[in-house]
């Protein structure tokens, strides 16, 4: 070997003086490295939270003021309508699963933003499957917009919803869910966004409407046509009405009420159970999550 | 080097097309263990495409490359498994500390937990940021990222290092920093280091060179072998009329000669002895002359007929090329 490396000889800090050290051997891969992949990118979604605030703020913000100030605003105007129950209890359930909506997406299309700042990168050419990866990213984006729900949930005495164990880890079993699948959702659009200005226009385009077609702020009773559709259409919906059902189970309220104001989701005149609505949320999470696993396999 | 030492990158008839375009046109050419190797060419060369075809970045359109054994394309994994990358771009999360990037890339790799912290100490010694791990790497300069890069790309002991231009964009004090972190690594780790530039003085660093210019290797050698291979001295002389003395030198010393830098230049063999020549016969009035000589750049000059910053000026107008006959 030719000693072309003169300057290299002049090393200076703590460089020179090491003694070498044996070499890493690296564990075999499989599962349990996949896992442990799985659990890191986690974990960088806890610690780029916890860092960031104002996130925490900026998510509440809407929800809060959809629940206090429209909830208290129209409740003089719909109590008619309501049977005597206070608008913002009605509201508490569809606002608690909306909630997760905003939270869940960005932490999923964040992946533009690892793509922009180059992180992507280090996270791509590691020796794991991309499945797994993702799956993290789906995981740290469950745990915080569940952390997040979990807030609200402790405002329920403020709207007359009782605090009970059981609605309440019914609830955050839910919330969970759909923050996974919402997750998945905002990674399977962000595969193809290579530039994140064009980020915000699509997130404006797609969440609004979900947001307003999910009955999350009126019941699916006695809509038009066209509403209904729309209604059955957006996936949302089958997050929000299992988690109405679980509230109002715990509310005191006469049948007929609750059938105006939950009357559940019907296709075509069939009423669809609410083991069928929690799966239609899981399976689409599962979908979109294979869906984007594909296309970042795709694209390197 | 010699011929025992075993072969641990080998690259043949490699080709990479986008579209129309052809990036990579037929490379071919071995790297021995241990050996620092360079591609040297101008941006837009194939460097970075040759690169990330080694990386498993990229699918070759044609050819092979095999890297500590493996298939780049049929065995990605194994070959993610035995190389670390330091990219042109920077690759760290701003937000975290050095050592949580450090940390994410050991579970990402699966480095054993058993004597990881002391694995992390000793990168962030080797790259002078102990004392930084717990700052976010936003607050660093760009020489600091670069080194802890390069903490990185070490961390789970790779076989090869590749660096993509592991110096651009960088102060000239961080660059021959970066430069000392290399060397220092070098003489650590029993690793073989795969590197791009279009710094001809980084390029010296290097066991041997490619030289790559529009996709195909030009030259390969050593510095040494590749300067003494161009056998004549760089001539650059400032004069009342340059298009005269070119066409002076032309008609009586049969000699190419170019424009660069704003002096007229020319190569030929033991320049010295040539000067008085050169003031005796040109008719035009000499103001100042110099003599070198050969650098890499001549090299790259003889080779190509254009040097690497013109090349990266122009792609389109190439000079003369004068040093070509002067070719082994």
């Amino acid at each position: 070997m030719s000693s072309s490396t003169v300057r290299a000889g002049e090393a200076g800090g703590d460089a020179g003086v090491l003694a070498p050290v044996a070499p890493v051997r690296l564990a075999a891969s499989g599962p349990r490295h996949a896992l442990r992949a799985v659990k890191v990118v986690w974990q960088r979604e806890m610690i780029r939270f916890v860092r960031d605030r104002g996130r925490l703020i900026s998510g509440l913000a809407q929800p809060l003021l959809l629940l206090f100030v429209l909830g208290s605003g129209l409740s003089g105007l719909v109590r008619a309508g309501t049977g005597g129950l206070d608008f913002q209890t009605f509201l508490f359930p569809g606002i608690v699963a909306t909630s997760t909506l905003f939270t869940a997406i960005f932490a999923g299309v964040s992946i533009v933003w690892d793509r922009e700042f180059g992180f992507l990168r280090e996270m791509l050419v590691a020796p794991v499957p991309r499945t797994a990866i993702l799956v993290g990213k789906c995981l740290g984006g469950a745990t915080v917009a569940t952390g997040q729900s979990v807030i609200l949930l402790a405002l329920a005495g403020l709207v007359g919803v009782p605090y009970s164990p059981v609605m309440f880890a019914a609830l955050i079993g839910l919330l969970f869910l759909t923050a996974l699948s919402i997750t998945a959702f905002g990674l399977m659009i962000s595969a193809r966004i290579k530039r994140f200005q064009a980020i915000m226009p699509i997130m404006q385009l797609v969440l609004t409407p979900m947001m307003f077609l999910s009955g999350s702020m009126f019941p699916l009773s006695g809509l038009p046509a066209w509403l209904t559709v729309l209604t059955r259409i957006n996936p949302l919906t089958y997050a929000v009405e299992p988690m109405r059902n679980v509230v109002f189970r715990h509310l005191q309220l006469d049948p007929v009420t609750r059938r105006v104001l939950d009357p559940g989701i019907t296709w075509n005149g069939w009423v669809v159970p609410i083991w069928l609505q929690v799966l239609v949320v899981a399976a689409l999470g599962l979908g979109m999550l294979g869906v984007a696993a594909a296309q970042f396999r795709r694209t390197d | 080097m010699n011929l025992q030492t075993p072969v641990i990158i080998e690259v043949s008839g490699l080709e990479k097309r986008f579209g129309d375009v052809e990036a990579v046109r037929g490379v071919d050419f071995q790297v021995r263990a241990g050996e620092t190797f360079g591609f040297l060419g101008p941006n837009g060369a194939g460097k970075s495409t040759t690169i990330n075809i080694l990386c498993t970045l990229a699918r070759p359109t044609a050819g092979t490359a095999r890297v500590a054994g493996h298939d780049v394309v049929t065995e990605r994994d194994a070959v993610r498994r035995t190389i670390g990358l330091v990219f042109q771009d920077p690759t760290l999360d701003v937000e975290l500390t050095a050592e949580q990037n450090l940390r994410f890339h050991a579970e990402l790799y699966g480095v054993p937990k058993a004597g990881l912290s002391e694995r992390i100490d000793d990168m962030l010694r080797m790259v002078g940021l102990a004392d930084r791990r717990g700052s976010q790497v936003q607050t660093f300069s760009g020489g600091m990222r670069r080194r802890l890069e390069i903490a990185r790309g070490l961390l789970h002991s790779p076989r090869v290092l590749f660096l993509d231009e592991p110096t651009i964009g960088l102060d000239p004090q961080s660059r021959a920093s970066v430069w000392d972190y290399i060397g220092a690594l070098r003489r650590r780790e029993d690793i073989t280091v795969f590197l791009t530039t279009h710094y001809m003085d980084e390029a010296e660093h290097c066991n041997r060179i490619a030289i790559i210019d529009s996709g195909r290797i030009v030259a390969l050698d050593t510095p040494e072998a590749l300067k003494a291979g161009v056998g004549k001295d760089r001539v650059q002389i400032t004069t009342s009329d340059d298009e005269a003395a070119i066409a002076a030198l032309r008609g009586r010393f049969g000699i190419e000669a170019g424009m660069h830098s704003g002096e007229v230049t020319f190569a030929v063999p033991d320049g010295e002895r040539f000067v008085p020549r050169l003031f005796a016969e040109l008719g035009v009035p000499i103001h100042t002359v110099s003599v070198a000589r050969p650098t890499l750049d001549d090299v790259f000059l003889a080779h190509t007929g254009t040097t690497i910053r013109d090349a990266e000026a122009s792609r389109v107008d190439r000079i003369p090329a004068m040093f070509r006959a002067g070719r082994r």
